[in-house]
């Protein structure tokens, strides 16, 4: 454990030489500090998916570029039928037009070739789908709750519990290195290279889980739990927002994962339940509408 | 589709002059009711349009201050959605070109219940009063057009405005609902001697299958309306959890309804298209038949996919593979329509006069809106982009290209047989170039931000997002100044002096509404025209 501290510490260390501190609260001491490293925010100009930061994403971006490819040839395709139709039977051109109404031939064939192009798609989509669903055996299961307007993180697997909120850094309060309605004051923090499972639900109205760059995306429901899982193999920083309609300050609940290696992990925890977590029953929780017994159900998972 | 009519023409001047407010407040005559939808239409459309404008000025820059609240951001892309779907598309496309051409297309002398047709106007019109309050009163309605529960109860949602937007909701639903049954009792009963479905005009068609779609759809939304307002007014707990209550049931029947509704949108467009593309292509359609049943297909299966709205949500691994199965099915009929209205113009003589021109637009963009439905429709790549910017640059491809392109197709088609006059075909052009070029600078750049992973319904957003934002922004500029291009053709057309011909489009018009004078007289067919 020791030596993790010293490592953690030493990769401090040198960030700090390269610029890298980013969080405010960010010391010497913050063992998150390695994911600071790497960051994985949307740009400027973008036009495709964020860099896959976890397998999912992977097998959603491979998906994303079959179907896009396919559809950009029907696409082009039918723009040059038709750009060739327009220009070969203009009226200046073809003066008397033809009678033609019917040619089974065609008819068919416009039937199969795009039947047996869905088909083409269905396969590898289905094999998708049930990926995206196998949230067996995690190595940590965060409950994750929804609320106006931030998100409350339930580590309930962890020795002594750890139960914190996180709130977005209000744009008055920017500090260099953050990124305005992306930084949050406490982000979740997760091992890299681990399988995480997700417990998502809310304490008020929808909200949505979304974070484009693992490929996850569930709604947080009052009153129940959906899941969803990832695995982050690359040491980083990983940014979400809330994707349903939450009202007044929906633009204003992003999600920040920071994901470190499993020993800073486990001195985080400490570091967490040491500096910033509320108690094992969140005041937050006690007062909401949503049965405080749901949680119970998520952490006996 | 080949149409003969030996009605005489004489009798409709014994049609006594009614005073403004019996012509137009009472009025039981279908061409009369169809222009207060058109006008309702526009209307509506102008109040959407205004909203939306202001909506991408705000977004134009990140950190923007022209709406700093929360709530009013919220009501306004609340009220933008609802005024343009139930205000704008459908009583442009059902309520206006439905009811002035129908009973015209099919030989009748006018709608089947001529006073429910009236009743059915006048709903949508306090409908309206309705919605403009639920923006208007208080900090407005604020959990997005889908309503979505718990954000839209009495708890989260208090005060009057949000009931004022639901009961507006019931108001246009009974409205669609008795135009329904006004459009399938007047289809099926009252279509000239000789003209069997199977002779009856694609827009007849086309408006046969949406008003089904309404008559099974319409209610269920009712349903899920009262319930909310039950919720919230009465305490009961139906989508309250604490009550044992749920709000995925809310999302189950508000998209059982919801995604029939976006055929309801534009199956109506369809039917418009085919009319336009075969007229100007100087050839009957091709492949009649398959283009009745595909919007027969489109219909039926419209009503079994709707859960592929609610991937992200409490569903089933195992439904999401049904639900994503037929959805992708819904791309064959559709593949239909595209490709026989390319067949239609293939060996044609095509003339590139306006209505064509929105056409051409339509299918085009149509398609383009259609792969990115493909794209969405896989549950696993929906993970990535549900309710990001790739589906609202999706479903404006379909909708405001799509569904307004069929709109503005069938006003310069219809509009000299509306008004006797033609429009100046010059500014129909430049109003279709600028909105071309709007539309797809405004909605095409939103698939980059939503693949950058942009939500929506953000009023501010992380500053990376600016460029394409910015591209967008001033795409809806374009298109609004396209607007008043539109304005000054209606001035032009309500101004013009020039009288027109029956069939002003020549050979390629044929349905019966091209037997009559231009502008229709009052009454059409006193004697009834046969078919053969």
């Amino acid at each position: 454990m020791k030596r993790s501290i010293t490592s953690a510490l030493g990769a401090a260390g040198l960030l700090a030489l390269f610029g890298h501190m980013a969080l405010a609260q960010a010391t010497s001491t913050d063992p998150t500090a390695a994911a600071n490293a790497y960051v994985n925010a949307p740009h400027n100009w973008q036009m495709w998916f964020p860099e896959a930061g976890s397998p999912l994403q992977v097998q959603i971006d491979w998906l994303m570029k079959f179907v896009l490819w396919i559809m950009t040839g029907v696409v082009v395709f039918v723009g040059i039928l038709l750009a060739y139709v327009l220009t070969r039977y203009r009226a200046s051109r073809n003066p008397v037009p033809s009678n033609v109404t019917h040619n089974t031939l065609v008819e068919v064939i416009w039937i199969v070739i795009p039947t047996l192009l869905l088909a083409v798609i269905v396969i590898p989509s289905i094999n998708l789908i049930y990926s995206e669903a196998d949230d067996s055996n995690p190595y940590l299961t965060v409950t994750v709750t929804g609320h106006q307007w931030y998100w409350e993180y339930n580590y309930s697997g962890v020795q002594g519990g750890l139960d914190y909120t996180s709130y977005m850094i209000p744009d008055n309060q920017i500090q260099p290195g953050q990124i305005r309605r992306l930084s949050v004051d406490h982000p979740m923090v997760l091992p890299a290279g681990e399988k995480i499972k997700f417990i998502i639900n809310s304490a008020d109205v929808l909200h949505g889980f979304y974070l484009p760059s693992l490929g996850v995306q569930r709604y947080a429901i009052p009153g129940t739990n959906l899941t969803q899982w990832t695995l982050i193999p690359k040491v980083g920083t990983y940014y979400g927002q809330c994707n349903q309609i939450c009202g007044i300050n929906h633009d204003a609940m992003p999600i920040e994962i920071k994901a470190i290696p499993l020993a800073d992990y486990l001195n985080w925890v400490k570091y967490a339940q040491a500096n910033y977590a509320l108690n094992s029953f969140a005041p937050s929780l006690i007062s909401s509408p949503l049965p405080v017994n749901k949680l119970a159900d998520a952490s006996s998972n | 589709m080949t149409a003969t009519t030996h009605e005489s023409h004489d009798s409709h001047e014994t049609h006594h002059q009614k005073g403004f407010i019996e012509r137009w407040l009472m009025s039981t005559n279908h061409k009369d009711i169809g222009t207060l939808y058109i006008t309702m239409a526009v209307i509506g459309a102008c109040v959407g349009g205004v909203l939306s404008v202001i909506m991408r000025q705000q977004l134009m820059y990140p950190h923007n201050n022209i709406i700093t609240s929360g709530a009013a951001w919220n009501a306004i892309i609340t009220a933008h959605g609802l005024l343009m779907i139930f205000w704008f598309v459908m009583p442009a496309l059902i309520g206006g070109f439905g009811n002035w051409m129908v009973p015209m297309m099919i030989g009748a002398p006018d709608m089947a219940f001529p006073r429910l047709n009236n009743m059915s106007f006048w709903f949508l019109a306090m409908g309206f009063i309705f919605i403009m309050l639920g923006l208007l009163i208080g900090t407005g309605t604020g959990a997005g057009w889908t309503i979505y529960p718990p954000l839209d109860n009495a708890q989260y949602s208090p005060g009057i405005a949000t009931d004022f937007s639901l009961f507006s909701l019931h108001l246009a639903g009974i409205s669609s609902l008795l135009g329904a049954i006004n459009f399938i009792a007047t289809i099926l009963n009252m279509r000239a001697p000789g003209m069997t479905m199977h002779k009856m005009p694609l827009f007849c068609w086309a408006i046969l299958v949406t008003a089904f779609l309404l008559l099974l759809a319409i209610p269920v939304l009712a349903g899920a309306v009262t319930m909310l307002i039950m919720d919230r007014n009465f305490g009961t707990s139906f989508f309250e959890p604490a009550g044992g209550g749920d709000p995925v049931l809310f999302q189950h029947l508000f998209w059982f309804f919801g995604h029939p509704e976006v055929y309801i949108m534009i199956l109506p467009a369809f039917g418009i298209i085919s009319h336009v593309v075969s007229t100007f292509s100087k050839k009957p359609i091709f492949g009649y038949l398959g283009m009745a049943y595909a919007m027969v297909i489109i219909g039926f299966v419209g009503f079994i996919v709707w859960a592929h709205h609610m991937f992200i949500s409490a569903i089933s691994t195992d439904s999401k593979v049904y639900f994503e199965v037929a959805t992708l099915v819904i791309a064959v009929p559709t593949g239909i329509k595209i490709f026989s209205w390319i067949a239609t113009m293939w060996g044609g003589s095509i003339e590139f006069k306006t209505p064509m021109l929105w056409a051409i637009g339509f299918i085009f963009l149509f398609v383009v809106g259609g792969a990115t439905g493909v794209v969405l429709a896989n549950a696993g790549l929906d993970q990535e982009l549900h309710n990001d910017y790739f589906l609202i640059a999706h479903f404006h491809y379909v909708l405001s290209m799509g569904a307004s392109f069929g709109v503005f197709a069938g006003f310069y088609y219809w509009i000299g047989k509306m008004t006797g006059h033609p429009y100046p075909e010059f500014w129909g052009k430049v109003h279709f170039w600028t909105f071309f070029i709007g539309v797809n600078l405004t909605f095409f750049p939103m698939h980059f931000l939503g693949l950058a992973g942009m939500p929506r319904r953000y009023p501010d957003y992380a500053d990376a997002f600016a460029g394409w934002n910015l591209v967008a922004s001033v795409g809806s500029i374009i298109s609004g100044l396209s607007t008043l291009v539109f304005f000054y053709v209606l001035y032009a057309v309500f101004t013009s002096k020039e009288k027109l011909a029956d069939n002003y489009w020549g050979e390629g018009a044929t349905t019966l509404e091209w037997a009559v004078p231009s502008p229709a007289p009052h009454h059409t067919f006193e004697d009834v025209p046969v078919i053969r």
